[in-house]
């Protein structure tokens, strides 16, 4: 493929696979995006790759007005993993229309611009103002904030609230351009929610954000980071995240996922494929190894390959499938083995959607 | 602009409290300046810690037998720092770099004061080579806790008309701060501008003293980052820009050398009312 050239790394060949993806109707060329929050608007990574050879670059989350965000300390590391109350910084949608979303639309990067606000009209106000802009390919909603009209309720915890603001996104949104919500995985029953985003137009779904947590330090006796709870990512989320993909395809299985939560290796990846995932975010480890989402979009290339996939779609939500539906003659090669030779296994069902 | 480059360490030696590696890291050693830090991975690829360690740049080499090479120094401060501590002669690293915005360099010939705290004063001691080379007068003002945590004070000398070192506990030269000695320094040598490195309480000390007299004073600062490439917004600090508007700045990107004057060094830690985007509303989303 061409198009994936990675600068000041060699690049392997990708494998002959069909990585294309769909997302609420718009063809992505492969399924490894970043994630919001952990790759900026893309320009500082692409000092290390070219961002257009992902799937897509998912902004950080734009408000409307600018936003300092909280004190630091903003992040503690913690184990397979890091809290972080960063709390939103960002420059604002004029800025952000001004300098960010034209740099990525010369740059050939298909956005995923992340908005978030405090209001539904705040959500409203965004997706009217990314309205016919180009380089957009897709509108991510972060429902993870605080409902200042409702108690500071978070929207994601609420089907009613969730359901509102995905309704005036998608209103407010053309039509060619998918809408997704991100949903939080601290909530009793996140099938609830993602039923209530899906009935309110969401054509998609982000699963999952971080999760809530805290850490004290132990010499001062008190909470480490500045904001005192803060949103736990990293390899350490990952089994939750899983099991949240899981469920929403489950309940969902028409309705296209993004998935993410600790994706470190293309195998990581693949897990949240099989669970029903169509395509896949790199974040956290993006902070310790900023090529990773090359690198992943190379390590799944080769997976599916080992594994005797033709198409990448092939293999979304194929963990799903009945026990009886395939049974394997001998063990599939997997991890760093190399590729059987001319072996392709016999998957017993076909595409759900 | 940074690489990401797989390194390989050449060497570790104890300096004191301090340990410095040089690694073996191709195509950053070349584009190093003063002031710029290099980003490591540790624990390995498996690694349990997912943030990658800063460290300010000692000494590069840029030919050396076995390619470029940089040097940095360290403390063992926790888990990350202690695996580092326990690396061995070609074990790899992999490592981003250079990172940040390095010193400025004077245009004439001036007389520079550089004041390092600690292994602050690790990037100061190729500052005061590119200064000299410039023609300038350099003077050294290094302080530590105690004398095994000061470092560089034999090349300091080397490379200076004058050298102060105070320690906490006297353990070496003048007992006390920097700060107690830089404002003597500063009219003795007529100082024209000011470079530091160190923590952050003299860091803000050291701006203030520059201040008074009116002389600039560039500084580097030591905040937490995770990422080191401005994609994590971890590390930033209250800044007021050229436009007179304080901002979160990020101290990876914009940074690690910030104007001592533009620092908001009661505000570090806060987010003032008057930065841009403050006050925040009710809080919530990360």
């Amino acid at each position: 493929m061409g198009e994936l050239t990675v600068r000041h790394h060699s690049a392997p060949a990708l494998p002959d696979v069909d990585l294309t993806t769909e997302l609420g109707g718009v063809t992505f060329p492969n399924p490894v995006f970043t994630a919001s929050g952990c790759a900026a608007a893309g320009q500082e990574l692409d000092q290390f790759f070219d961002v257009s050879a992902l799937g897509g670059v998912v902004t950080k989350s734009i408000m409307l007005a600018p936003r300092s965000g909280r004190p630091t300390p903003r992040m503690a590391e913690t184990p397979s993993g890091m809290l972080n109350s960063i709390g939103l910084q960002g420059p604002g949608i004029d800025s952000f229309l001004e300098h960010d979303l034209p740099w990525l639309a010369d740059r050939g990067a298909r956005a995923v611009v992340s908005i978030a606000g405090g209001s539904v009209e705040d959500y409203a106000k965004l997706a009217a103002q990314l309205r016919g802009r180009p380089g957009l390919s897709m509108v991510e909603v972060n429902i993870s904030c605080p409902n200042v009209e409702d108690r500071g309720q978070v929207f994601a915890c609420d089907p009613s609230s969730a359901s509102a603001v995905v309704q005036a996104v998608r209103r407010n949104t053309d039509t060619k351009v998918p809408v997704f919500a991100k949903l939080s995985p601290d909530v009793t029953d996140i099938a609830t929610i993602a039923r209530a985003c899906v009935n309110a137009g969401a054509d998609g779904l982000s699963v999952i954000n971080t999760l809530l947590g805290m850490v004290i330090d132990t010499t001062t006796m008190r909470p480490v980071l500045g904001g005192v709870t803060g949103g736990l990512s990293g390899p350490a989320i990952r089994p939750v995240a899983v099991r949240c993909v899981w469920q929403v395809h489950e309940a969902l299985p028409g309705v296209p996922i993004l998935g993410m939560g600790g994706i470190r290796t293309g195998l990581d990846a693949l897990e949240f494929v099989l669970a029903g995932a169509s395509a896949i975010s790199v974040g956290t480890t993006v902070f310790g190894d900023p090529s990773a989402p090359m690198r992943v979009l190379h390590e799944l290339a080769h997976a599916l390959s080992q594994r005797g996939f033709a198409r990448f779609q092939d293999a979304i939500g194929l963990a799903h499938r009945p026990p009886e539906a395939y049974v394997p003659e001998e063990p599939d090669p997997v991890g760093d083995d190399p590729p059987a030779t001319g072996r392709r296994p016999l998957v017993g069902f076909e595409e759900e959607r | 602009m940074p690489v990401q480059v797989q390194g390989e360490v050449l060497s570790m030696r104890r300096v004191g409290a301090y340990n410095a590696m040089t690694i073996v890291a191709p195509g950053i050693a070349e584009r190093t300046k003063p002031g710029h830090f290099v980003a490591l991975q540790v624990g390995g690829s498996e690694s349990s810690m997912l943030l990658r360690r800063a460290f300010a740049i000692y000494d590069v080499k840029e030919r050396g037998v076995y390619g470029g090479t940089v040097e940095f120094v360290f403390s063992v401060h926790g888990r990350g720092t202690a695996w580092l501590a326990a690396r061995r002669p070609q074990d790899k690293l992999d490592v981003v770099g250079p990172l940040g915005r390095p010193f400025r360099l004077p245009q004439g010939r001036v007389n520079a004061t550089l004041v390092g705290g600690g292994y602050g004063s690790a990037p100061l001691l190729p500052l005061a080579k590119a200064l000299r080379d410039r023609g300038c007068r350099v003077d050294f003002v290094l302080g530590a806790a105690s004398i095994d945590r000061l470092f560089g004070q034999l090349d300091a000398k080397r490379m200076s008309s004058s050298i102060a070192v105070t320690t906490d506990d006297g353990s070496i030269g003048e007992q006390g701060r920097v700060s107690d000695v830089l404002p003597h320094v500063l009219d003795r040598t007529g100082a024209d501008v000011v470079y530091a490195c160190g923590p952050m309480a003299m860091l803000r000390a050291v701006s203030e003293i520059a201040a008074e007299r009116g002389i600039p004073a560039q500084v580097a600062v030591e905040e937490s980052m995770a990422c080191g490439i401005g994609v994590c917004m971890t590390c930033v600090l209250p800044v007021i820009g050229d436009d007179g508007v304080s901002r979160m700045v990020r101290s990876c990107v914009e940074g690690p050398v910030f104007l001592g004057d533009r620092v908001r060094w009661n505000d570090v830690d806060s987010v003032p009312a008057d930065v841009l985007g403050a006050p925040m509303s009710t809080g919530g989303g990360h």
